[in-house]
């Protein structure tokens, strides 16, 4: 036992990672609709013109308490009805030639990369004339995506462009996870379903082995 | 009452409590697995209406549109088109629609919202192939008393320009219409009644 | 109403081996010893898991399609499209590792109680072969999402039988129907984990509950309840299975639930170990993740196999060291000489033995999901003798070395150590 203990604290201790670029922790906050509809806005001007979310609805952005209309008249411009998934207007060969590397599908992004790579990623890129694009990025080294946000980030000033890179990231952890508001809800009353069957089936526990000794 | 009795009370009321609420978590718990086998909302997007251009079609003309996977006819309808649906009313099987399948609004003599703009599934309703139009004038392949309508070759069911079936016929009942609206003068939406929001 | 359901009740009989005789033998007159503790919940929730897992499955496989070019989008079109689909998931990954959870503890308590001794030495065997086919099931159901730890966990796995001499590479062939881990391996290991494995696990399953309840089931103290019957004939110190321990278990199985539903529901990801953050990217036969590492479960074997360096050029003794150390749990029976069941009346060689055992697999099952680089390196002069002596200077793999010496010793000298152990008496009846 106490050698067990004795392992268990050696090793946080001792678990030495690689040497890699220091994350910044994303302050997201995924109840907050406001915040989720501007990185949405984000997303689909600047994000889908390279980069597809091919197993996202339009529709389902009514999760962020948007219109059919709203969405329609603001958030699609590669697609017709609203039920179509947001696709690329790019295809993977053109993509593949342009970048050398076709632009990666974003619809969970975030749970391969993870929010605070994403926030970071966002926010780290510097000129490069070296590179073809022009832009480098000290979270992912020599990356073939340009900083497409370049012109929000000279015009914002850093408070304003990291709040816009917030809620694109916020925006992006939703994409990856649709389902993540009702999920945590719906546990919540399963739960509470489970403690009151718990409350019963234990009393007859108790009450069938009053007798054995 | 005796301890035993009081013992085996306390024990059956504990299992029906338990028994009911363990029943009712299953039924919870069963809900999501039934559910998911509702159209998903790939089939729901795969189904959703369809917005047709229709000021094409010239008087006369049949134009033919896709939705769910079945054609949908939309034919500009002349004057005389819908003079000879009264002519054919006594050879009809179903005159009145009562037996077919069609909105409250398409229940009328020329079975749509607009007289000359005729909406129905080109699906015969014997065992949905999909007829030919015959014009008023292929009176030598149709017969002399033939008024214009729509032939299946599969089966040999007839129907007029409205899409109500002829007596003598395997199909039993007229075309289907389906749901549809008027967007604009020149353009529908075939598969929802109302305009969407 | 009642008789003509009597009378159909008797035409059924008739016809049928009889479910009453079936029902009095299993359950309402299976005589269970009376004092079952924690340890024994985790049969019952094995086949819960089980049925879980089986009911889950048939809904996925209802919207997940098995191609190459498919498969990962159908997993998506589930999480997000099907109503509900998100649920199926879930439940069906969590299961997978909470099956795992529950099945060592559930062998846990064989170890702790001598459930694995005669004469239970056959319901152990047919244990061991569900934990193989358990195994095999959790190995080919990770490649069905066909994301990048899928893909190229498989494309090692398979590989490892491509090391076996003379059959090994034709073996790999055989087994993946391609040169490379594919379309074609994707399908066939979609028809055994949904079908053929299931079917051997149901079998095996029932197989290894007939024999226990041939035998009767062993408890904590390691005493045989039928050695002590009534004048009845039934155990002393037994209680019908039915209804003691099946309103026992259903506690049990509300508590398993709940903190299932917590994990499922709060947690499903568990931090990378249940959900892996690379399965999150579409498979790429073009290029290899910075770390491959096999789902939790299978991790402590992994890291036996990464112990043991290359012989005579092959890796195959790593093979061979990794496959023991799974196929020697069949052994244990005839390896633990005790006079005595249950730890509770074993000596201090037993629990030392036991606790260095369980130690050193939870330090493999750690190192199994690291980097070999995970502990650095030791630091020694380049040129010197140690440097030219050691094959590798990372820390981890040395203490993974120990480790499986460890688990591999808990084995070999376990005919020793038992038969040398000082014993405390035994009682004749069972303690609460």
């Amino acid at each position: 036992m106490r050698t067990l203990l004795a392992a268990l604290l050696f090793v946080p201790a001792v678990a030495l990672a690689e040497a890699t670029y220091p994350l910044d922790r994303a302050p997201i906050e995924p109840r907050d609709l406001v915040s989720l509809q501007a990185g949405a806005r984000t997303f689909v001007n600047y994000c889908l013109n390279c980069h597809g979310a091919q197993y996202m609805r339009y529709n389902r952005l009514g999760d962020l308490g948007l219109t059919e209309a709203q969405i329609r008249d603001n958030l699609m411009f590669a697609a017709d009805k609203v039920g179509e998934t947001m696709r690329v207007a790019m295809s993977a060969r053109d993509g593949k030639a342009w970048f050398g590397v076709p632009p990666p599908d974003l619809s969970v992004i975030a749970r391969s990369r993870g929010a605070d790579w994403l926030y970071t990623y966002l926010r780290a890129f510097y000129r490069d004339e070296k590179t073809a694009s022009g832009w480098n990025n000290r979270v992912f080294a020599n990356v073939a995506m340009p900083h497409v946000l370049w012109k929000l980030q000279a015009e914002q000033g850093v408070a304003q462009y990291d709040r816009t890179v917030r809620d694109l990231v916020n925006f992006l952890v939703y994409l990856g996870e649709p389902a993540a508001r009702s999920r945590k809800s719906i546990g919540i009353v399963v739960l509470f379903v489970l403690g009151v069957l718990f409350v019963f089936a234990y009393a007859m526990k108790k009450a069938f082995w009053k007798d054995v000794r | 009452m005796s301890d035993n009795q009081k013992v085996d009370r306390a024990r059956r009321n504990l299992v029906v409590a338990t028994s009911v609420a363990g029943g009712a978590a299953a039924v919870g718990a069963a809900v999501p697995f039934i559910t998911s086998m509702w159209p998903s909302e790939r089939a729901k997007a795969a189904g959703a209406p369809v917005e047709v251009d229709i000021s094409a079609i010239a008087p006369g003309e049949l134009k033919v549109f896709e939705w769910r996977g079945k054609p949908v006819w939309v034919i500009r309808r002349t004057p005389q088109m819908l003079e000879s649906l009264k002519t054919v009313v006594a050879k009809l099987t179903d005159p009145a629609s009562k037996d077919s399948l069609q909105p409250e609004y398409a229940a009328n003599d020329h079975r749509s919202l607009k007289p000359d703009v005729m909406v129905m599934e080109g699906v015969c309703t014997h065992l949905g192939c999909s007829p030919q139009m015959k014009p008023a004038d292929a009176k030598a392949e149709m017969g002399g008393d033939w008024a214009g309508g729509f032939y299946c070759a599969c089966h040999g069911s007839k129907f007029d320009l409205a899409g109500r079936v002829f007596r003598g016929a395997p199909a039993p009942t007229n075309l289907t219409v389906p749901p549809y609206t008027f967007l604009s003068e020149g353009t529908l939406l075939i598969g929802e009644d109302k305009k969407g929001a | 109403m009642a008789s003509r359901l009597m009378a159909l009740w008797e035409w059924f009989d008739a016809r049928m081996p009889s479910v009453a005789e079936e029902w009095r033998k299993h359950a309402a007159e299976y005589y269970a010893p009376k004092n079952f503790n924690f340890w024994y919940y985790f049969g019952v929730l094995s086949m819960l898991v089980l049925v879980i897992q089986i009911v889950s499955g048939i809904f996925l496989t209802m919207h997940y399609k098995p191609d190459a070019g498919l498969a990962f989008g159908s997993v998506e079109y589930i999480m997000r499209d099907v109503s509900g689909g998100w649920i199926l998931r879930y439940i069906h990954s969590t299961g997978a590792s909470a099956f795992f959870v529950v099945v060592y503890l559930h062998m846990f308590r064989a170890l702790l109680y001598g459930s694995h001794r005669e004469p239970r030495e056959l319901i152990w065997i047919f244990g061991v072969l569900i934990y193989l086919t358990l195994m095999a099931e959790a190995f080919l159901g990770y490649l069905l999402p066909w994301g990048q730890m899928s893909y190229w966990g498989a494309q090692v796995i398979v590989n490892l039988f491509a090391v076996v001499p003379y059959i090994g590479p034709d073996l790999a062939l055989w087994i993946r129907g391609d040169y490379v881990v594919s379309d074609a391996t994707l399908n066939r290991f979609f028809a055994l984990h949904v079908i053929a494995i299931p079917l051997v696990l149901l079998g095996l399953v029932v197989a290894h509950i007939l024999a226990l309840h041939d035998v009767g089931s062993n408890n904590p103290d390691g005493v045989e309840i039928k050695k002590r019957k009534d004048a009845h004939g039934r155990p002393v110190d037994g209680i019908p299975f039915h209804p003691y321990y099946t309103v026992k278990d259903t506690v049990g199985a509300v508590v398993f639930l709940a903190i299932f539903c917590v994990v499922m529901f709060f947690m499903p990801e568990m931090g990378g170990y249940f959900l892996e953050h690379n399965n999150f990217i579409p498979a790429d036969p073009l290029k290899t993740p910075e770390h491959i590492a096999p789902l939790w479960y299978f991790t402590p074997y992994y890291s036996i196999l990464r112990a043991v360096p290359p012989l005579f050029n092959s890796q195959f003794p790593g093979v061979l060291a990794m496959g023991i150390a799974v196929l020697i749990l069949f052994l244990l029976p005839w390896l633990d000489r005790s006079p005595v069941k249950s730890i509770r009346y074993r000596g201090a060689y037993y629990k030392v033995a036991l606790a260095l055992f369980v130690v050193a697999f939870v330090i493999l099952g750690y190192l199994g999901i690291e980097k070999t680089t995970v502990w650095g390196q030791f630091a020694v002069t380049e040129g010197s003798l140690m440097d030219r002596m050691l094959d590798t200077k990372d820390r981890a793999t040395w203490v993974a070395r120990v480790c499986t010496v460890l688990y591999f010793a808990f084995f070999i000298l376990m005919p020793w150590y038992t038969a040398r152990d000082k014993v405390k008496p035994v009682p004749d009846r069972v303690t609460m």
